[in-house]
C-alpha cells in the first residue's frame, strides 16, 4: 500500500474508465477514432509543414519523438499504474544504436569515429560497436534493445511483486547507473559529450533542410503508428486486462490471471516505444548524450504525460508536446525567468486539473450532463467516487 | 467488432507511414544543397549579436557572470559608437544546463534572430552540441572558457585557454618546485579526463609521478574516499580538475584531514574568483591556481575593467578569468569586424589572423590558424582576501597548441 497516496489521489482514473463504458454516444467509437486520426494527420502532415519555418518544424520533429514517449508511458502508468520513472535509458538505447550507426556511417568503412580518436586513442572499433556498423542490426536494435532490457529487468521484478514507489526508485536507479556507465566510458561512449556531430542518415545529408523535412514526416508518421498500436492495444482484452491490473491486481489474481506476465508486457512495449522515439530523435537533433537520459529528463517525461492525463491516449500525447513547446516559448521570451513560470505552469495544472489536461475534456462533458459538474471547482476533486474506490486498492 | 475497425485503423496510419516515405524524397549527400548558411541581418542601423549562456540548472551559477560581463563589453562598444556604426542589439538566449538545448537555441539565434555573432557555451559538451551548428549554418561562435583541448573549428573563436595555455604552465610551475609526484583529483567527464590524459603523458616524459586518479560525479559532494586516498598515497602536490560544488566538499574535506597548502599544495584550474567566495577562503588559504587573468592582474586596462564591472554589477562582485576571456571576446570581434569592414562571416575570420588587443589580461593576439588567442599564463595563489594573488607568469604570451603538436611527450595523444 505505499503507493496509494500516490495512486490513490489520481483522479486520472476518471478518464480510464473501461473501452466501451460510454459507447452509444452520438459520435463515439470507431467513427470518432478514424475522424481523430484523420484529424492528427492533416495537422501533422499539411498544417505544420505548411505554416511553421525550418526551425520551428525541426523543434516539433523534437516535441513528437518526446511524445512517443509519452505514449509508452501512458500505457505502463496509466493504463498499467507502473510509474516508470527511468524511461530514459530505453530512450538512450535506441538514441545511442542509432547514433552509433550513423557516426560509424559518417566515418566510413574501417574508419574510428571522430571522439574516438581524440579520447580514445584506440586503434580499432570496440567489440560491441562493430554490430552497429550493420544498419541491419543497429535498426532492429534500436527497439528491441530496449524491449530486451526491460524484459530483463521486468521478469526479475514483477515476478516477486515490486510496485508502486519501489518499482519507480527502482527505475531511477537504472537510469542513474546508465549515465555513469557512459560517462566512465569516454573512449568509447564520448562521455559527457554523447554522440554529437552526426551528419549522414543513411546517405541523406542531414544538414539539408529538405532531409530535415523528411525525417520530420517520418516522425509524425511514426508518432501515428504508435497511437494506433496504442489504441488497439487498449481496446483490446489484454488492454481491459492492463486496467484490471493496475487497480486490483490480487483480484485479478485470483481470478487465474498472471498479473505479472501482463504488466511485463506493457512495460516492454513501452520500453520499445521509448527506444524507437530516441532512435528517430538521434536525425532530429544531431545529438544523443547522457544528459538525455539520466534521471532528470526521466522524470521531465513523466511530467509531460501527467500534466496531460496519463489514462486516456491522446492525453500524454498533448501534455508532452505542451511542456515541450512551452518550454521553448517561455524560455525564449523570459530567458531569466521562464523555470518559474514554468514550474508556476505545473502547480496550477497538478492543482486545478489533477487528471491532467484531458480532464477538461471530461469536466466539460460532466458539465454539460450533470448540473452539479458545472461547479466542479468547488469539489475537493472531481472524481467518480465509485470509479476512486478501486483506484485506491491499485497500489 | 471493435477490433476489426481498429485494424482498418491500424492500416490507414500503415498507409500514412508508406506515405511520408514516399514523400521523403530528400536530395542524397551528393547533390546540391537547397540552402547555403543564413547571413546575418545587418540592414538596418543595428546589429543583433546572440548571447547563449545557462540561466538556469547547474551551470548558471558561472554562466551568468559571464553574460553580465558580454553584456557590459556590448554596452561599452555601443557609447563608443558600436561596430562599423550600427549598434550592438544583444539577444540573449538560456542554454538551461541542457546540451540539446544549446543547439536548438543556436539554430535560433542563427536562423531567427539572424545574428552577427554568438558569445557563450561553458561546458565542452555544450561546445560540442552546437559546433555542427555553426558549421552547418557557416555562423561564428566566440568560446569564452578555457577548455581541454583538441579542437579546431572554422567557426568557432576559442578566447578562453587551450591545454598550452593553463595546464601545460601548471605542470611547469610544480616540476620547477621540486614536485616529484601528483595525485589527479576530477569531476567525471570530458574535460578532467582528457585534461589528466594530457598530465599523465607530461609526467612520463618530465620524471614525475602520478600517484593516482579519482573521478566524482558532477555536483557530488561526497569526497571522505577521495581525500583519504590523496591522504595515504603521500603525494607531493594534487591537480585538482573539479568543477562547481564539488570543490566545496572535496576542501572542506582536505582541510578537516589536516591537509594544507603547505603539506600538500593544490593546483586547481576550475576554481576563479567567483568560486573561492563560495567555497571559502579557510579552507582555500595559500592554494594554487592556473588561469590567465585575476582580478588583481596588472595594468590599466585591468583597473578599467575591474571598475567598470563593479560599478555596474556592485562592489562585491569580483571578476574572473572566464568573464574577462568573454570580455575580451566582444572586443575581439569588433576589432575583426573593423578590419573586414563588413559582418561576413568568411571575410571576418580572413581578417581575424594578427588582431591584437590590449585586454585585462595583457596584450593578447589572435592565432589565425588555430583561432584561439596567444595568452600568458598566470599561477596565482588564493590570499586570505579572497583574492588570489599570481606567483609567476610565463613572461609572455604563450602561442596556442590546441593539439600539443609543438611536444614530443603529447604526440600519442591525437
Amino acid at each position: 500500500m505505499t503507493a496509494a497516496p500516490l495512486v490513490g489521489t489520481d483522479p486520472a482514473a476518471v478518464t480510464g474508465s473501461p473501452p466501451g463504458g460510454r459507447r452509444g454516444r452520438r459520435f463515439d467509437g470507431p467513427a470518432r477514432t478514424a475522424a481523430g486520426f484523420a484529424l492528427g494527420a492533416a495537422l501533422l502532415f499539411a498544417v505544420a509543414p505548411l505554416t511553421l519555418s525550418d526551425f520551428r518544424l525541426s523543434l516539433l520533429a523534437k516535441y513528437l519523438c518526446v511524445a512517443m514517449v509519452a505514449v509508452g508511458i501512458g500505457i505502463a502508468w496509466g493504463r498499467g499504474g507502473m510509474l516508470t520513472l527511468g524511461q530514459g535509458v530505453f530512450f538512450g538505447l535506441g538514441g545511442y544504436a542509432m547514433a552509433m550507426h550513423l557516426k560509424l556511417a559518417d566515418a566510413g568503412p574501417g574508419e574510428l569515429p571522430d571522439f574516438m580518436q581524440l579520447y580514445g586513442q584506440l586503434d580499432e572499433l570496440p567489440l560491441w560497436w562493430r554490430p552497429f556498423a550493420s544498419p541491419w542490426i543497429a535498426l532492429p536494435a534500436t527497439v528491441l534493445l530496449p524491449m530486451a532490457v526491460a524484459f530483463g529487468l521486468g521478469s526479475l521484478v514483477f515476478r516477486r511483486r515490486v510496485r508502486g514507489a519501489y518499482f519507480a526508485i527502482l527505475s531511477q536507479a537504472l537510469a542513474a547507473a546508465m549515465v555513469i556507465l557512459l560517462v566512465g566510458q569516454q573512449g568509447t561512449t564520448g562521455g559527457t559529450n554523447g554522440l554529437t556531430d552526426i551528419q549522414g542518415f543513411f546517405g541523406y545529408d542531414l544538414d539539408d533542410p529538405v532531409n530535415q523535412r523528411m525525417v520530420y514526416f517520418i516522425i509524425a508518421a511514426s508518432l501515428l503508428a504508435l497511437l494506433a498500436l496504442a489504441r488497439q492495444l487498449i481496446r483490446s482484452r489484454y488492454g481491459e486486462l492492463l486496467v484490471a491490473v493496475r487497480d486490483g491486481e490480487e483480484r485479478v489474481r485470483f481470478l487465474g490471471y498472471d498479473p505479472a506476465g501482463v504488466k511485463l508486457v506493457g512495460y516492454v512495449i513501452a520500453a520499445g516505444m521509448a527506444g524507437l522515439a530516441g532512435a528517430l530523435f538521434v536525425p532530429a537533433v544531431g545529438i544523443i548524450s547522457p544528459a538525455l537520459i539520466g534521471i532528470v529528463p526521466s522524470i521531465e517525461f513523466v511530467i509531460g504525460v501527467a500534466v496531460g492525463g496519463r489514462a486516456t491516449l491522446l492525453g500524454p500525447v498533448l501534455g508532452a508536446v505542451a511542456v515541450a513547446w512551452a518550454r521553448t516559448a517561455l524560455s525564449e521570451r523570459f530567458p531569466g525567468t521562464w523555470t518559474y513560470l514554468q514550474g508556476l505552469l505545473f502547480v496550477l495544472v497538478v492543482a486545478f486539473l489533477p487528471g491532467g489536461l484531458a480532464s477538461l475534456w471530461v469536466l466539460a462533458r460532466q458539465r454539460r450532463s450533470d448540473p452539479a459538474g458545472a461547479r466542479w471547482w468547488r469539489r475537493a476533486r472531481p472524481v467518480d467516487r465509485a470509479e476512486n474506490r478501486t483506484e485506491v486498492s491499485a497500489a | 467488432m471493435s477490433q476489426f475497425r481498429g485494424r482498418r485503423i491500424l492500416a490507414g496510419a500503415m498507409t500514412l507511414i508508406a506515405a511520408a516515405a514516399l514523400t521523403g524524397c530528400g536530395s542524397k549527400t551528393s547533390d546540391e544543397k537547397s540552402t547555403a548558411g543564413v547571413s546575418a541581418d545587418v540592414s538596418g542601423d543595428s546589429v543583433k549579436v546572440g548571447l547563449l549562456n545557462s540561466l538556469s540548472g547547474t551551470m548558471a551559477i558561472s554562466e551568468v557572470t559571464v553574460r553580465d560581463s558580454i553584456m557590459l563589453a556590448v554596452e561599452e562598444i555601443n557609447a563608443a559608437g558600436g561596430v562599423l556604426g550600427k549598434k550592438i542589439v544583444p539577444v540573449g538566449e538560456d542554454g538551461a544546463s541542457d546540451w540539446p538545448t544549446f543547439a536548438e537555441k543556436a539554430e535560433k539565434l542563427i536562423s531567427q534572430d539572424r545574428v552577427a555573432a554568438v558569445f557563450g557555451c561553458w561546458t565542452s559538451a555544450s561546445r560540442k552540441a552546437v559546433k555542427p551548428v555553426f558549421e552547418k549554418n557557416k555562423a561564428l561562435l566566440f568560446y569564452p572558457v578555457q577548455y581541454e583541448g583538441l579542437e579546431q573549428s572554422p567557426y568557432i573563436f576559442y578566447t578562453g585557454a587551450t591545454t598550452n595555455q593553463q595546464i601545460v604552465p601548471g605542470l611547469d610551475y610544480l616540476k620547477a618546485q621540486g614536485k616529484k609526484s601528483v595525485y589527479l583529483v576530477g569531476s567525471d567527464y570530458v574535460f578532467p579526463r582528457t585534461a589528466n590524459k594530457i598530465i599523465k603523458a607530461y609526467a612520463a616524459a618530465n620524471g614525475m609521478t602520478v600517484l593516482g586518479e579519482d573521478y566524482a560525479p558532477l555536483g557530488s559532494t561526497e569526497f571522505g574516499t577521495i581525500v583519504n586516498k590523496v591522504r595515504s598515497a603521500k603525494a607531493d602536490a594534487v591537480f585538482n580538475t573539479l568543477n562547481g560544488d564539488s570543490n566545496v566538499a572535496f576542501f572542506k574535506e582536505y582541510t578537516s584531514a589536516g591537509l594544507t597548502a603547505a603539506s600538500m599544495p593544490v593546483v586547481s584550474v576550475s576554481i576563479a574568483e567567483e568560486e573561492v567566495k563560495g567555497i571559502g577562503t579557510q579552507y582555500l588559504k595559500d592554494q594554487l591556481t592556473a588561469w590567465n587573468y585575476y582580478q588583481t592582474t596588472p595594468g590599466a586596462a585591468n583597473q578599467k575593467f575591474v571598475a567598470a564591472y563593479k560599478a555596474k554589477y556592485g562592489a562585491d562582485k569580483p571578476t574572473s578569468d572566464p568573464m574577462e576571456a568573454a570580455y575580451v571576446a566582444v572586443y575581439l570581434w569588433k576589432a575583426m569586424v573593423d578590419k573586414a569592414g563588413t559582418f561576413e562571416v568568411e571575410k571576418v575570420r580572413a581578417a581575424s589572423g594578427g588582431i591584437t588587443y590590449d585586454a585585462p589580461e595583457g596584450l593578447v593576439t589572435v592565432d589565425g590558424p588555430t583561432q584561439h588567442i596567444a595568452k600568458t599564463a598566470r599561477i596565482g595563489k588564493v590570499g586570505a582576501d579572497g583574492l588570489i594573488a599570481e606567483v609567476w607568469n610565463s613572461g609572455k604570451p604563450i602561442t596556442p597548441d590546441p593539439y600539443l603538436k609543438s611536444y614530443p611527450w603529447a604526440s600519442g595523444l591525437s
